[in-house]
């Protein structure tokens, strides 16, 4: 190996583990935003006791978590159950690997970009059947197979709504995705507009992906104790919950890359275009994630049974239908002479 | 260059560790673990070849969708090891002769296998440069091959008909939600204003 090359290996590597950390201090951030805004809709002040205005509550929420002692139940599958947390959080910041805050500012510039945050996402499953079924106890699992059941789900129709956003753009680049939607015209350029219904598909497939209310089933408390979480406590439950925003975060991430334009100044002249591009994508994912949060502190729950027909007989037929009309759109107009 | 080889030699050393294991393994849901394992390094190798898009497709399918459905199954088997293990000496002659047969017939044909050089050089010539791994197989399948394709797309299909005839049962009596119905319902179907007599009730 060469000196150059040595030094670009320990530079990405320095990229990677600062990438990483601010995301997760972003992670913190949007933790007690969702409590924020939860409390804000019920009229009560959310934390406020830690640092200023509460703002050090995750950080304090961390330490405690981390300084508990871990307890592994008897009857559990002892290796399974340690590695199940490992897992999910894992993966879930392994997904913003591909993403690009910026153009050219991607830790790495995948050509199939948008199939490895595919494959992230399928496999987020795992951290949770594990834990259920290495929890050795009735309520986990349950919440194992009901999470498996509903990940699956709604993998297909995300899968449907990510083959238009390739249609349109034609590539599996993230950046490659961004810039197709540079079209000069800012904020209606982008594709929320012209792929409107798969945008909303898109957005309530991902809380379902992510088990996040109002399809949080996988852990509703009046049903299931807390989920696959049950058994678990100190650092292993902290790497679940830090997981789950993770993931949550990197959705919102994702949808602001295929539909809102990522790093693009929604206003396309001259004072908005200073603005650096990372700060568009920052408040972009973070204006997503305040939708999800809405939708927490005002969806009630879903009946589980309702979950799988939103997800196979409303989402599936409505986006395969839609993948049929842009590609029909594409070809007839020519407009997608790039797919030749 | 040596990150390549060294990223090889573990992606290699594990996936071959984790197949072995799954056979080793005494608990099936330590085996499917282990399964997923060789399955994830087996798409590192595809990665290093420069396959990006097998690599992530076996990600999607195999690990994402396949082997959850494995787990899924193994974990709702209540599997007793006792039992599984009684018969086992009493069939291991007749297991290891079949064994030996087909690995036998494995080696002869094997041995015997050689490729056609002319075959080599086209599959060794690398795709263009200037379009991507996704794109020169979407080229290959859906012209040279799509004939082929649509074939695997109609026995898929037949396969999931096949086993949703198997598996669906009518049962008569139970009571289903209509979504419909229940969107349809207006003010006039479901509230109904009545003066009521005081001390009289309805």
């Amino acid at each position: 190996m060469t000196d150059g090359a040595s030094v670009s290996l320990w530079l990405k590597l320095l990229e990677s583990v600062v990438f990483a950390a601010l995301v997760l201090i972003y992670v913190a951030y949007i933790l007690y935003a969702d409590r924020k805004i939860w409390a804000a809709v019920q009229l009560r002040r959310g934390p406020n006791v830690v640092g200023p205005w509460g703002l050090l509550q995750s950080f304090a929420d961390f330490a405690k978590f981390a300084l508990k002692e871990p307890i592994i139940p008897a009857g559990a599958n002892k290796g399974v159950f340690l590695l199940a947390p490992v897992v999910t959080g894992t993966l879930a910041i392994s997904a913003f690997a591909v993403i690009p805050v910026n153009f050219g500012w991607a830790v790495a510039n995948l050509n199939v970009g948008v199939l490895y945050l595919f494959a992230i996402s399928s496999l987020g499953v795992y951290g949770v059947i594990m834990a259920g079924w290495a929890s050795n106890s009735k309520y986990p699992f349950l919440s194992a197979l009901r999470s498996a059941a509903q990940m699956v789900s709604y993998e297909v129709s995300i899968g449907f709504v990510l083959v238009t956003v390739l249609l349109c753009a034609g590539s599996l680049n993230l950046t490659d995705i961004v810039m197709a939607q540079d079209s000069g015209l800012g904020l209606v350029g982008w594709y929320w507009l012209p792929l409107l219904p798969m945008f909303v598909i898109f957005f309530i497939s991902a809380l379902a992906e992510t088990n996040r209310s109002p399809f949080d089933l996988v852990e509703a408390e009046s049903e299931l104790v807390a989920g696959f979480m049950t058994e678990y406590s100190a650092t292993p439950y902290v790497l679940f919950m830090l997981g789950e925003y993770v993931a949550i975060v990197s959705m919102c991430a994702i949808m602001s890359i295929l539909f809102l334009g990522g790093w693009l100044s929604p206003i396309p002249f001259a004072p908005f275009t200073w603005v650096p591009g990372v700060i568009w994508f920052v408040l972009k994912t973070s204006f997503m994630f305040f939708l999800i949060a809405m939708v927490k502190a005002f969806v009630p729950r879903y009946r589980y049974d309702q979950l799988m027909r939103l997800g196979w007989k409303v989402f599936l037929p409505i986006s395969l239908v839609y993948v049929v009309i842009v590609a029909g759109f594409l070809e007839i107009t020519g407009m997608g002479g790039h797919l030749h | 260059m040596v990150a390549t080889v060294f990223l090889f030699y573990v992606f290699s050393f594990v996936a071959i560790a984790s197949a072995f294991m799954v056979i080793a393994a005494r608990n099936p849901v330590h085996s499917v673990l282990f399964l997923i394992l060789a399955f994830v390094n087996a798409a590192g190798l595809f990665m290093l070849l420069g396959a990006e898009f097998l690599a992530m497709i076996l990600v999607v399918v195999y690990v994402g969708a396949v082997a959850v459905l494995f787990l899924f199954v193994v974990m709702m088997l209540d599997v007793d090891f006792t039992v599984l293990k009684q018969g086992f000496l009493q069939y291991l002659p007749l297991g290891a002769t079949v064994g030996a047969i087909v690995l036998i017939e494995l080696i002869l044909v094997v041995g015997g296998w050689t490729i056609e050089p002319a075959t080599v050089t086209p599959r060794a010539a690398p795709i263009a440069s200037n379009i991507t791994n996704t794109a020169a197989l979407g080229r290959i399948l859906y012209t040279q091959y799509v004939y082929f394709f649509q074939a695997a797309g109609f026995i898929l299909l037949t396969a999931m008909i096949g086993s949703i005839v198997l598996t669906l049962r009518s049962r008569r009596g139970v009571k289903r939600q209509s979504i419909d119905a229940q969107n349809l319902r207006d003010r006039k179907v479901a509230v109904q204003l009545r003066k009521v007599p005081s001390r009289a009730g309805l």
